[in-house]
C-alpha cells in the first residue's frame, strides 16, 4: 500500500556516540530531501562565563582550556591576550612564538580529527582510522611539549608556563618531517578519491555571498572563497612576523563552490600550511624568557589592580574566537567575560547548506562546518498520523554508506 | 581483579556525552583507534544503547542532560555495567560551582567503574573497561547462580 508522503518533522540528537556535544535538530522532510532545518543547541551548557565571572584570571585559564577539548589553546590564549591589554603586561617575544607553535600543532590535531570524522560519516571507515593514527603523532608532540594529550594547560597571563628548548627541536622536526611524508598520500586519499568527490561535489553548498551574510568564519568561509583569517587580517602572538598565506579553495581546484569538497581542500592544505608556519617559527624564534612574571602571588595581585576591557580574537582551528573581558580593579574575578566561539557564527550555515539535500547527507553536511557539537543519534521519525518511529544514529549513518556504496557501483 | 581465562564475550559500549568539554569524548575515541586498538578485545563502540553491556558517560551532567542519561540507561539490557570517564563527572571538577549540573554522574545512575583525569589517558580508559569486563563477569556468574 503506497501512501503519499507529506512533509514529516525528523528530530535528530541530543546523543551522538562519537566526538561531539549534544544538539538537537529539527527537519521538515519531503520523502528524502530536507525542506526546513531548524536546531536547539544549549545542552551542553555548563554556565562557563558565570563561574568565570566568580574565579581569578588564572583560575580562568584552567576553565578555558575546558571550554572546548579540541580547541584548549585557542580559547585559553585568546583570553590571555585581553587580560595582557587590561593589565598592560608585556608578553617576551619568545613566549609568543611558543605560543603560535602549539596553535599550530593543535591546527594539525584538530583538523586530522576533523578528516576522520568526515570520512567516517562517508562509511570510510579506513580512512577515519587512518586519520586518527597519523593523528596520534601531534598528540605526542604535543604532549612532549605541554605534558598533556589534551587541556594543555600552557598559557599563562604574560606568557607560557613551559619554554620548547633547541634539545627539544630534533622531535618536533621529527614529526613535522613525518606529517610532510604524509601530505601526498593524504592528498590522494581524500581528494583524489572518486567516491568522496562524487558525495562531496556539490553537496551542502554555500556560496561566497551567503557566507558572508551569515557572518561565517574559519575554514567554512575560507571554503567559500572568503579570504579572511585572523591570523593574517589582525596578526597576534608571532603571525606578524612569519610568511604564509591564506588558504582557499584555489590551491587545489582552479574553482570555488563553497561545498563539502572544497572545506574538505581547506583543511588538509592548512595542516600543510601549519607545517611551514612551525618550521619558520622554529628557525626564528628569539631567545629569552617565556613569561613575564613567575610568581603568581604578584602577577595576580597586579591583576586584580588592572581595571578596563578589552576584547581579543584568535583564529581556533574552527574560526575565529573572540573574548571579551571587563575588569574592574576592586575584585580578582573578571566584572564581565563573553566567549563567542567559532562554532557560534557558524552554525547558523547549516539551516543555508541543509535545505534541499537528502537524508543521507545530513552526517556529513553537519559535520562539514566541523562543529563543536553534532549529534546524530536518536532520531524519531513523527509522521503525520503523529506515530513516532526511533531511529538511530546507526540506522541515518547506514544510509550514508549505502548512499556511498551506491555511488560507487 | 581476575579475568577468567578466555573472555566469553566481546565487550560493546556505548557512549553518552553528557555536556562534556570534549577532552574525554576525544580521549575514549583515541582509545579506540588502531594505536590501542582494543578491537583485538572485541571492545567496540555501538550505535545504540540497547546492544551495549557498557555505558560510558562522560560530562558533568547538565540539567539538560539529566533525563537522557536516564532514559539512555534504562533502555540498556542486565547485566550492565557504567562507566564514569573523567572527574568532571565524579565531583564537578572545573565546573563544580556551576548552576546548570545536576551531577556527580552517582547522583543520576549507579556507576560501577571511576575513570578519574580530565581528561584520562586512553590507557586509563582502556584499564577501566578492563575492571567493567571483570565486574561484567561476576555480575553474571550471579545471575547464573
Ligand atoms: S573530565 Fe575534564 S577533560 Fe573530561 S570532559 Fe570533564 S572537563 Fe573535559
Amino acid at each position: 500500500m503506497s501512501q503519499k508522503k507529506a512533509p514529516y518533522e525528523l528530530p535528530i540528537g541530543p546523543i551522538h556516540p562519537a566526538l561531539k556535544e549534544p544538539i538537537n535538530f529539527t527537519f521538515k522532510m519531503n520523502g528524502e530531501v530536507v525542506e526546513e532545518v531548524d536546531f536547539a543547541p544549549g545542552r551542553a551548557h555548563r554556565g562557563i562565563e558565570w563561574m568565570g565571572m566568580r574565579r581569578n584570571p588564572v583560575q580562568i585559564l584552567h576553565l578555558c582550556d575546558r571550554i572546548c577539548g579540541i580547541c584548549g589553546v585557542a580559547h585559553a590564549l585568546v583570553f590571555a591576550q585581553a587580560v595582557e591589554q587590561i593589565a598592560g603586561v608585556e608578553v617576551p617575544d619568545r613566549a609568543y612564538y611558543v605560543r603560535t607553535i602549539i596553535a599550530e600543532f593543535e591546527r594539525i590535531q584538530s583538523h586530522l580529527l576533523w578528516a576522520g570524522v568526515a570520512a567516517h560519516e562517508l562509511g570510510f571507515d579506513t580512512l577515519f582510522y587512518l586519520a586518527w593514527q597519523i593523528r596520534e603523532e601531534s598528540v605526542d608532540v604535543i604532549e612532549y611539549i605541554t605534558g598533556n594529550r589534551v587541556n594543555y594547560a600552557i598559557m599563562m597571563i604574560g606568557g607560557t608556563r613551559r619554554d620548547i628548548t633547541p634539545d627539544m627541536f630534533p622531535r618536533i622536526e621529527q614529526a613535522l618531517q613525518y606529517y610532510e611524508g604524509l601530505f601526498e598520500k593524504m592528498v590522494n586519499l581524500f581528494l583524489n578519491d572518486k567516491t568522496i568527490a562524487m558525495r562531496c561535489r556539490n553537496t551542502g553548498i554555500l556560496t561566497k555571498r551567503r557566507a558572508l551574510e551569515l557572518a561565517t568564519v574559519g575554514p567554512t568561509a575560507r571554503a567559500s572563497g572568503l579570504a579572511m583569517d585572523v591570523r593574517t587580517d589582525s596578526p597576534y602572538a608571532a603571525y606578524g612576523d612569519l610568511d604564509f598565506d591564506i588558504i582557499l579553495p584555489e590551491v587545489y581546484s582552479n574553482e570555488t563552490v563553497g561545498d563539502v569538497y572544497d572545506r574538505i581542500v581547506v583543511r588538509i592544505f592548512e595542516v600543510k600550511q601549519s607545517i611551514d608556519i612551525i618550521r619558520q617559527c622554529l628557525r626564528q624564534m628569539p631567545d629569552g624568557p617565556v613569561l613575564a612574571e613567575e610568581k603568581y602571588p604578584k602577577l595576580l595581585m597586579n591583576l586584580k589592580k588592572a581595571s578596563g576591557e578589552a576584547f581579543a580574537r584568535v583564529e581556533a582551528p574552527r574560526g575565529e574566537d573572540m573574548h571579551f573581558v571587563r575588569m574592574n580593579g576592586k575584585q580578582e574575578a573578571p566584572e564581565m567575560w563573553k566567549v563567542k566561539a567559532s562554532t557560534y557564527s557558524n552554525q547558523m550555515a547549516w539551516i543555508e547548506i541543509l535545505q534541499g539535500e537528502q537524508i543521507a547527507d545530513i552526517p556529513v553536511i553537519i559535520a562539514s562546518i566541523d562543529p563543536c557539537m553534532s549529534c546524530t543519534d536518536r532520531v524519531a521519525v513523527v509522521n503525520q498520523k503523529g506515530e513516532a518511529d526511533v531511529l538511530t544514529k546507526e540506522y541515518l549513518h547506514r544510509l550514508s554508506v549505502e548512499k556511498t556504496r551506491r555511488m560507487q557501483g | 581483579m581476575r579475568l577468567s581465562p578466555s573472555f566469553n564475550r566481546s565487550l560493546w559500549v556505548f557512549h553518552v556525552n553528557s555536556g562534556s568539554c570534549n577532552g574525554c569524548d576525544i580521549e575514549i575515541v583515541a582509545a579506540l583507534c588502531p594505536r590501542y586498538d582494543p578491537e583485538r578485545f572485541g571492545i567496540k563502540l555501538v550505535g545504540s544503547p540497547r546492544h551495549a553491556d557498557v555505558l560510558l558517560v562522560t560530562g558533568p551532567v547538565t540539567h539538560q542532560m539529566r533525563d537522557r542519561v536516564k532514559r539512555v540507561y534504562d533502555q540498556m539490557a542486565a547485566p550492565k555495567v557504567v562507566m564514569c570517564v573523567g572527574t568532571c563527572g565524579q565531583s564537578g571538577g572545573v565546573f563544580y560551582d556551576s548552576y546548570n549540573l545536576d551531577g556527580p554522574l552517582d547522583q543520576v545512575i549507579p556507576v560501577d567503574v571511576y575513570v578519574p583525569g580530565c581528561a584520562p589517558r586512553p590507557e586509563a580508559i582502556i584499564y577501566g573497561v578492563v575492571q567493567a569486563i571483570a565486574k561484567l563477569e561476576r555480575l553474571e556468574k550471579e545471575v547464573r547462580s
